[in-house]
């Protein structure tokens, strides 16, 4: 299966896009999170409830999004490149590995897009899930959900350096300190 | 029973997958393959090769749905070596 997967990626030449979507929207997805949370520590709202629901909706909002945006796109791009190749090789390929991978591959690619900020915002929103079902956390949940965001926006710089080969603390770095120019403008424009 | 020891092919494939695995997907067809490919001539879709398998007995067909299924195209059987051999009762 995965075998099957990473061929239909190969002939396609996807791999760099399902990592492209995965950063772009992971990214998306964290520094959105990041927002709504110190939003809500400015309003100084303390309904657990309420911001769960609120960032809940939020991140199945933009995995809905990632997901039907890239399959569409995808869906043409495929069509498009399966085409310009049936008409060089004069033949019908929809039987052949890349009429498959023009069905498949867009789907595999949207669901990157999609999951990925769905699952990093589950993650970040995990210590506020934890504390409304009744577990005692050593922080503030909305102060531990902001870490898990920092914490995930800086792997995901490490993950582009290492891909990049350059230093990955140099890239977490960089990437953390987008995450921070944001809190600074959220706390800047919305704090008063 | 005639047996298909060796055939030439020539192929029209896309660029991906490559002649590497193009060859390995080949040569998977069947028992003790062996697969020798020549890029004969690439544009910028496409490239021609020459394929020559040689085997015990090769089963072309199978070769042919391969080929298919990797997006290529079969325009000419340019070589063949068969061999007749008794059957053991």
């Amino acid at each position: 299966m995965l075998g099957q997967i990473n061929f239909l990626l190969d002939i396609t030449r996807s791999h760099d896009i399902v990592r492209r979507y995965f950063v772009v929207n992971g990214f998306d997805g964290a520094l959105t999170m990041l927002g709504l949370i110190i939003g809500f520590i400015v309003s100084e709202s303390d309904d657990l409830l309420v911001i769960m629901n609120v960032c809940l909706g939020a991140a199945i909002a933009l995995g809905m999004s990632g997901l039907s945006s890239a399959y569409i796109s995808e869906s043409a791009e495929r069509k498009h490149a399966l085409g310009k190749l049936e008409q060089a090789m004069i033949s019908d390929l929809g039987d052949s590995a890349h009429g498959e991978a023009s069905r498949w591959v867009p789907l595999l690619i949207a669901l990157v897009n999609g999951l990925a900020p769905l699952v990093i915002s589950l993650l970040i929103l995990t210590p506020i899930w934890l504390t409304i079902l009744g577990f005692t956390l050593p922080a503030s949940p909305l102060y531990l959900a902001i870490s898990i965001a920092l914490l995930l926006i800086f792997l995901l710089g490490v993950f582009l350096g290492r891909i990049a080969g350059i230093s990955w603390l140099r890239s977490g770095v960089q990437t953390l300190a987008v995450a921070v120019v944001t809190a600074a403008l959220i706390y800047l424009f919305a704090g008063h | 029973m005639v047996y298909v020891k060796r055939i030439v092919l020539d192929v029209l494939k896309p660029h991906q997958p490559n002649a590497l695995e193009f060859s390995q997907t080949i040569a998977k067809v069947g028992d003790n393959y062996r697969v020798h490919l020549i890029v004969l001539e690439m544009d910028e879709n496409t490239e021609s090769v020459q394929i020559e398998i040689t085997g015990n007995s090769i089963d072309f067909d199978a070769i042919h749905s391969a080929i298919k299924d990797l997006g290529g195209s079969l325009h000419s059987i340019d070589e063949v070596e068969v061999q007749s051999e008794v059957e053991a009762e």
